[in-house]
């Protein structure tokens, strides 16, 4: 555990939806971070961060204009906006909950 | 010195674009603040999520004077003097919804009211599929869901609306023949911004950089303040939300692209603000696909060029697809939700037998939901299974149990069982008050394509005055 920083302090982040998928911009906050961000934040390490929602695909994305990755997330809504009976059934709130994943500070810091 | 030449030159070929809302719902003020600190060229106002058109095809189905976004009617109640006092401001909104014609009319007979019947208003239809469903099917038109690759009989019987999305050509059309207002149906909601820049500057319709650069811009404003400090994850109190500025696009001729917002008002327009609402709510960000264009997110920057202003840039544009997006909703049943709160030592614990004993009961009864759902709120459940907030131990949670079934009597017997709780359930549930919660139907939603050669803009512009006396008119 120790030595590991949350996300949050070197990103920030949106989530939404697509129907029954869901989307998380992550940015990094400073450019140079960039790059440690990538290295950290792959597929599998999301779909473990988010195993509980047993997504059935992740992919990503970059923006390098905006030094940030964009998640898709598949099928993680419990069927989406108009039928998930969950209370975040438009993903709102996953940006917030991955900024919480611990990760390895960037090798600068 | 050489900086505000820039901004003036920058001014003088360049349209302001401000959004008033970004969806059913947002705030009424919102617009009229917005016009009178915004030195707006154009207002939009952005209302139809997803299933929107799904309860308006509904109320169309009682109502036929209705079907359309109702608050629309009461900020234009709200922006009259705006209307009086800035004779440069247009309104483009989607708020027609699943009836423009009808929207025209009762605005119309308010603007009339006022003294503005002289003022022009275009609608836009055409994305109205529901009625050629059949008609499509036999051209050839499949339906099917390109998410699943489901065929479209599974639910064929049950579909309440199925609208394609158009493009910025209608409204362009309606801005051309002169409308001040413009109403539209089902648009994909960067055209809302795309149309007046298109047709302030008479880009060619192929031009697809500049389109790109637009179509960002409508992008980046489209959900209001989620770009000037809503919802941003690294918000902090100094950012003053309770009069949280809406956002505005300025848009030059050459497709530069600054956001910015009024400098009265609160929230902030930052790198950051800017680059959260950029990845709002997309897929592959090198192929955002409207009607309009193909562009490429992937490579945009954005540049602090001074307090609360972000230029653009770096926007690509290709050709679009040959289909259109058709957004489908169909009848799924029926769902509930009921809450009641536990308080006390073992608050969680606690709530968590109550779920049980409600599922339990019901089960005893014969009763049985096709799908159920337990949350206790204030315990980590929004996401279920994941271990975000440790192991505290709040005093008070919400119980939260939800159900859905196809059938509305199974839902019925469903939301009498929390009741029960108060006296016959675990120490410490308090907080319903409420009253018995209601079933309501399920509006699922069905994503298709259409080929672009079936659907085409009808555009239709008069007075205020001549929609006032139209047949969508009567009350």
């Amino acid at each position: 555990m120790t030595g590991l920083i949350r996300l949050a302090e070197i990103a920030h982040a949106r989530s939404g939806d697509k129907g029954n998928h869901a989307n998380i911009g992550v940015i990094a906050l400073r450019e140079d971070d960039f790059r440690h961000l990538g290295e950290v934040l792959t597929e599998t390490r999301v779909a473990e961060f988010f195993l509980p929602l047993r997504p059935t695909e992740v992919r990503r994305y970059a923006l390098p204009g905006i030094h940030a990755y964009n998640f898709v997330l598949k099928d993680v809504l419990g069927g989406g906006a108009s039928r998930s009976l969950r209370t975040d059934s438009q993903g709102k709130t996953l940006a917030l909950a991955l900024l919480e994943m611990r990760i390895p500070p960037p090798p600068h810091s | 010195m050489q900086h505000e030449l820039a901004t003036i030159t920058l001014a003088m070929e360049s349209i302001r674009v401000g959004n008033g809302a970004g969806f059913w719902g947002d705030n009424l003020d919102a617009p009229r603040r917005l016009c009178e600190a915004g030195r707006l060229d154009y207002l939009t106002l952005e209302y139809l999520a997803e299933l929107t058109m799904s309860i308006l095809a509904h109320q169309k189905s009682r109502d036929p004077s209705a079907g359309w976004v109702s608050d629309f009617g009461d900020v234009v109640d709200d922006l009259i003097h705006s209307l009086q006092t800035q004779p440069g401001l247009k309104l483009v909104t989607n708020a027609g919804g699943m009836n423009p014609h009808g929207c025209a009319a009762a605005i119309a007979r308010r603007l009339g009211q006022k003294g503005l019947a002289g003022i022009t208003i275009g609608t836009v239809t055409g994305d109205d599929l529901f009625p050629r469903l059949d008609e499509l099917s036999r051209a050839g038109e499949p339906f099917a869901n390109f998410e699943t690759g489901q065929s479209v009989d599974a639910i064929r019987d049950r579909i309440v609306s199925a609208n394609a999305y158009l493009g910025a050509a209608g409204i362009v059309e309606a801005l051309a023949r002169g409308a001040r207002i413009v109403v539209t149906g089902r648009v994909a909601d960067a055209s809302l911004t795309l149309g007046p820049a298109i047709h302030e500057f008479g880009w060619d319709w192929r031009d697809w950089d500049r389109l790109a650069a637009a179509t960002v811009a409508g992008h980046l404003i489209e959900c209001g303040a989620q770009c000037t400090g809503g919802m941003f994850s690294a918000w902090r109190p100094e950012i003053a939300l309770g009069d949280v500025g809406y956002p505005i696009a300025e848009i030059a001729d050459d497709g530069r692209v600054a956001i910015t917002k009024p400098a009265t008002n609160g929230g902030s327009v930052t790198v950051g603000t800017v680059a959260e609402q950029l990845v709002y709510e997309i897929g592959d960000p090198a192929h955002y696909l409207t009607p309009d264009v193909d562009t490429d997110f992937s490579h945009v920057r954005l540049l602090q060029t001074e307090t609360d202003r972000v230029e653009v840039s770096h926007a690509r544009g290709a050709a679009p697809p040959e289909t259109l997006k058709v957004s489908i909703a169909y009848q799924d049943g029926f769902m509930a939700s009921a809450t009641v709160v536990l308080c006390g030592p073992n608050a969680t614990q606690n709530a968590r037998a109550a779920g049980t004993i409600i599922l339990n009961r019901l089960a005893h009864a014969g009763v049985k939901p096709a799908r159920t759902h337990v949350e206790i709120l204030g315990a980590g459940d929004t996401l279920p299974g994941m271990p975000i907030t440790g192991d505290s131990r709040p005093w008070d949670v919400v119980l939260r149990v939800s159900a859905a079934d196809p059938s509305r009597s199974v839902l019925d017997r469903f939301v009498r069982e929390f009741a029960p709780l108060v006296t016959a359930g675990p120490p410490g549930v308090t907080g319903y008050t409420g009253g018995r919660a209601k079933p309501r139907p399920v509006l699922a939603y069905w994503p298709t394509t259409v080929s672009r050669t079936h659907v085409q803009p009808e555009v239709d512009v008069k007075t205020a005055e001549e929609w006032a006396h139209t047949a969508g008119a009567s009350e």
